[in-house]
């Protein structure tokens, strides 16, 4: 197992400075994703953008930034430099609450066998024509 | 057995093509792979901008001056959407640019090489961008959902890239003698080093393919670096120019172009921190970021005082 990476490929140099061996060189990246940081940078904020009048405003991704003003002119600049938005929303990311991807399974199940829902269900005869 | 499970089930998933994401279950060493690669990848966009970054105030007109800065900005910004990729794998912003600044992460090679001449701007563009583009095209397909949508949108950015430096060295082999010369030898400064951007030959590993398994790779990288040589070969011949190696050749057969030997010694070498720049280019970057402290604590300091501000009212 220790030397399952040992394949360097193209971006994905392994680190140290042992060149191809990547094994002496335990990550000190904790499994659980802990914060090892010193908690200084600056919050995470979700952006979204609606890129034309008439749709949705839509994820884009997350950046840092000291306040919800600086969130929104980050998200400008990193964002909408080829004209993709025309509005912007940012949403702290600690205030998103998601649904839990392992229960999904239970979650959805209740819709699953409810085909009756989709129009396709109907059998009409042909001379309905659009309906 | 119950530990399998979860790794069986992921196993089919990638199988299937339905990509993972953050809140996904996934085993531990392809979290750590992609925290790796996907950091790599940011700071390579980062420190890529230092190469550029010394030629703004030298382009040779304001539309260059302007294009360049453009150009520099999208690497800003790509590295903001790799840094973010990285943090939905659990690991802080903060940490990823420790592990650059102590140089326990790495970044692509190439930005270890000087741009000694305004036509390497150009063929930064064409070459390294031009390689870069080949991988990242390959990456909109990875199996990890961030980082694919993080590819999607810089691949749309960086043709702009490639375009503009094929353009600039289109310009000089146009132009006086030493514009022609001035092309030439950034071309065979830049040739090498981009061939080597895709990293150490496929039959280098004896060992399991696991990138590969997990679709976090898709193609080799041989079979990167053989698509790269025949796109180059070609774009040459509209350059006029040549490329620095005498074994490179069409060959019927394998309708591929064949090539030279890659100096795997200054490969190693400049991986392992020895290159023409690398000392530079760290302490570029962390300076830019002491020196930058400042900044950062008074946008803090404002946050909260204008926090307390609306408390108060």
């Amino acid at each position: 197992m220790n030397n399952f990476f040992r394949k360097s490929y193209y971006g994905d140099i392994p680190e140290g400075k042992g060149g191809g061996d990547q094994s002496k060189q335990p990550s000190k990246v904790p499994s659980n994703g802990a914060d090892l940081g010193e908690a200084s940078d600056w919050p995470l904020w979700e952006i979204f953008i609606r890129s034309k009048q008439g749709l949705d405003h839509k994820h884009m991704g997350s950046l840092h930034a000291a306040d919800a003003q600086m969130a929104i002119e980050n998200a400008r600049d990193v964002y909408t430099r080829r004209m993709e938005g025309i509005s912007i929303w940012v949403v702290e990311s600690k205030y998103i609450h998601a649904s839990n991807p392992d229960d999904a399974e239970n979650f959805y199940e209740p819709a699953e066998d409810k085909v009756y829902r989709h129009p396709t269900f109907y059998d009409l005869p042909d001379e309905v024509k659009h309906m | 057995m119950l530990q399998q499970e979860p790794e069986k089930i992921f196993q089919v998933k990638i199988e299937g093509e339905v990509k993972i994401e953050p809140k996904d279950w996934m085993p531990e060493k392809y979290r750590q792979t992609l925290i790796r690669q996907i950091s790599q990848h940011a700071h390579s966009e980062i420190v890529g901008m230092l190469p550029e970054g010394n030629w703004i105030t030298r382009a040779p007109t304001l539309k260059r001056k302007a294009i360049l800065l453009a150009k520099v900005q999208d690497e800003a910004g790509h590295g903001l959407y790799l840094y973010s990729a990285t943090e939905t794998l659990g690991v802080t912003r903060e940490q990823t640019i420790n592990d650059l600044h102590s140089g326990k992460a790495k970044y692509s090679s190439i930005f270890n090489y000087p741009s000694l001449a305004w036509a390497d701007i150009g063929a930064i563009g064409w070459l390294v961008d031009g390689a870069a583009i080949l991988n990242q095209v390959m990456l909109t397909r990875t199996s990890y959902g961030p980082y694919a949508r993080a590819m999607v949108r810089i691949c749309k950015e960086e043709s702009f890239h490639q375009r503009q430096g094929f353009e600039i060295l289109l310009v000089l082999s146009r132009g006086t003698k030493e514009q022609k010369e001035m092309c030439q030898d950034a071309i065979n400064r830049w040739w090498w080093p981009s061939l080597m951007m895709f990293g150490p030959h496929d039959s280098e590993s004896t060992h399991s393919d696991q990138s590969m398994k997990w679709k976090i790779k898709r193609k080799s990288n041989d079979e990167l670096r053989q698509n790269f040589v025949d796109m180059i070969a070609e774009q040459a011949k509209v350059l006029g120019m040549s490329l620095p190696d005498p074994a490179l050749k069409w060959n019927k057969e394998r309708k591929h172009y064949d090539f030279g030997e890659i100096n795997w010694e200054e490969f190693w070498n400049v991986v392992k921190g020895n290159g023409p720049c690398n000392k530079e280019r760290l302490e570029a970057r962390r300076q830019a970021w002491d020196e930058g402290k400042w900044v950062r604590d008074a946008a803090e300091a404002y946050a909260e005082k204008k926090k307390l501000k609306q408390q108060a009212a």
